[in-house]
């Protein structure tokens, strides 16, 4: 690719054109991580993955890291019921997990989520997907679900569905699902031994009756490979949602990413476990704490040469809307809705915007792979934190940050390996003193941190926790900055200005995602 | 006697209402409630009854005293 580039010179404009169409094709997820497998959700394209499933996976921004970047999901809350019980959630308060977090402000009709679908979709033109999971299971209401795709599918058909479930019930409805061409479904799957399930879900609901212990992992986990099988053979993409549950299931998952491996699974999503008494959870209760930030890295590196691992999750709610690190469900509650009155859903203004987008996406891998160029061989990497709104550039401001993703880089290029969330440190204008250590513990493993803007004060905090904060790839796309940055670093490094070494572990904020947080 | 759902303990989830053999169950103010004329506490249907099995919170779904035990 970097010669096709180097050649476009000599080529008119047209060719130019068609040149890029393919890159963004194939090229479009971009990073390749240093054992190969990318960073990406997907990872990049034909090297290994077939043209249609990259197809299938490019505008989804669950699916592919490099998509999160500039699309949008939402999901409807339209199947509270659930026909298991775990250990992390807990349905009389927030629940603390994955996508289900069970504070979905309101529960919503298939009718009222289909009018919800049209009102975001004309308003977020980059929002391509719409998913159902939960907050209870979307396949525990299998009616609700599939008359919401129903009905979707008559006034938004460019719209990817896409669904996520325990697997209990998962068996019984991969026809329909077929049927509906929904090409995504999550399958949360904790464990395979029923040894180590009995610990995480104290009963499933099955064929009528509420088995506990042992036999209920066991016929979960038996459900789950089955519906899993059943999927793959369907030829549906599946991403395996994991939490890490330290001295539960952490060693375990290395076995279970095995299994969904040689099932067919596309992409495993190992997500920390969101542990805090006020949340009711059994968990939260007795003690049971989540892993830190380098614990959840050393397990996803470690399964990382068997699959796609994802690590851009934000662990986000049954009714969130945006971005995966924004949520504008408040925006669109149903009272807002209902005033809308008829929502006539603008298909042509929605393939404009896209078409912007890909443009955007085509330019962001050219710059990277310009970087990449005569970039030295060495073991050293860095991690940087990178403040950012969308459209993979540096475009935040310190103060305003609610997330900071994070990059590992080195001759490999640079990686998308994970992201902090943090309490904003600028409310209202001024800076917060007493959120800074909170923010400097979030991202304490990184060598720098990436900004549109900061302030002096949080600027000197940084540089005195050893974290280099850097503002001039202000609108710059991130991986482009990062290689730079990089090769900046390292060169200080041979002229041994600086000397380099790896920094310390970092802090896993406790919480899903609200705006209002 | 029937079965009773404790309305400050309900979360509203909707699992029990398509489960109870006796279209027993239905929703109002958010909450879900059971109609002791209709409910059998699922004695001929199920060995267990079935709103108790499915729901989320424990000692939610309880025997309503006020009523004589159900005969078949």
């Amino acid at each position: 690719m970097q010669e096709m580039i180097g050649n476009t010179d000599n080529h008119t404009n047209h060719a130019l054109g068609e040149m890029l169409d393919k890159i963004a094709e194939h090229k479009g997820c971009g990073t390749s991580g240093g054992s190969g497998k990318s960073s990406c959700g997907s990872s990049d394209g034909p090297s290994d993955m077939a043209p249609e499933v990259w197809e299938k996976v490019k505008n989804h921004p669950c699916y592919s890291e490099e998509a999160h970047h500039h699309y949008a999901r939402m999901h409807v809350a339209v199947a509270p019921a659930c026909n298991i019980q775990c250990n992390y959630c807990n349905r009389k308060y927030d629940c603390a997990n994955e996508s289900r977090p069970g504070v979905v402000s309101e529960k919503l009709t298939p009718e009222q989520a289909a009018k919800k679908v049209l009102a975001v979709a004309s308003a977020i033109p980059q929002m391509t997907v719409l998913g159902i999971a939960g907050p209870g299971d979307a396949l525990a209401n299998p009616a609700k679900t599939f008359k919401t795709f129903e009905l979707i599918q008559k006034t938004a058909p460019d719209i990817k569905l896409c669904l996520s479930t325990n697997g209990l019930a998962l068996p019984d409805h991969v026809d329909t699902i077929k049927a509906f061409n929904v090409d995504h479904v999550t399958i949360t799957i904790n464990m395979i031994d029923p040894e180590v399930g009995q610990h995480i879900y104290p009963w499933v609901y099955y064929k009528n009756k509420r088995y506990t212990g042992i036999e209920a992992a066991r016929i979960l986990t038996e459900r789950q490979m089955q519906g899993l099988e059943m999927l793959t053979a369907a030829g549906v993409l599946t991403k395996i949602n994991s939490v890490m549950i330290p001295g539960i299931n952490d060693k375990h998952l290395v076995d279970v990413n095995k299994a969904v491996k040689s099932r067919g699974a596309f992409l495993h999503n190992i997500m920390p476990l969101i542990s805090a008494a006020e949340h009711g959870t059994v968990f939260g209760l007795n003690g049971q704490r989540g892993p830190t930030a380098q614990e959840l890295k050393a397990l996803q590196d470690s399964c990382e040469g068997e699959m796609n691992m994802m690590r851009h999750c934000r662990q986000c709610r049954a009714d969130a809307v945006g971005l995966l690190g924004e949520d504008r469900s408040a925006e669109f509650t149903t009272e807002k809705i209902d005033a809308m009155g008829e929502v006539v859903y603008d298909a042509e203004s929605r393939k404009t915007y896209q078409e912007l987008v890909e443009a955007e996406r085509v330019e962001k891998v050219a710059a990277k792979e310009a970087a990449l160029q005569e970039l030295d061989v060495t073991d050293v990497r860095i991690m940087i934190a990178v403040a950012t709104k969308g459209h993979g550039r540096v475009n935040e401001h310190f103060g305003h940050a609610h997330e900071f993703q994070i990059y590992e880089v080195g001759s490999f290029g640079a990686k998308f390996v994970g992201h902090r969330r943090v309490d904003l440190y600028c409310q209202g204008g001024y800076g917060d003193e007493d959120t800074l250590p909170s923010v400097v513990r979030a991202i304490n493993d990184c060598h720098a941190v990436f900004v549109a803007k900061i302030g002096a004060c949080p600027r000197d905090e940084l540089k005195a926790a050893g974290i280099d904060p850097v503002d001039s790839y202000a609108d710059e796309f991130i991986e482009e900055s990062a290689i730079l940055y990089f090769k900046e670093y390292f060169a200080k490094v041979c002229a041994r200005e600086i000397e380099h070494r790896a920094r310390g572990d970092a802090d896993i904020r406790q919480g899903a995602f609200t705006a209002a947080a | 006697m029937a079965y009773k759902i404790i309305a400050s303990q309900c979360t509203g989830c909707s699992a029990c209402e398509p489960e109870c053999p006796n279209v027993a169950i239905r929703e109002k103010n958010g909450v879900f409630l059971i109609d002791p004329k209709k409910c059998t506490e699922c004695i001929g249907h199920f060995d267990e009854a079935q709103c108790v099995a499915v729901c989320p919170v424990d000692d939610t779904c309880v025997i309503d005293m006020a009523y004589p035990r159900y005969q078949a």
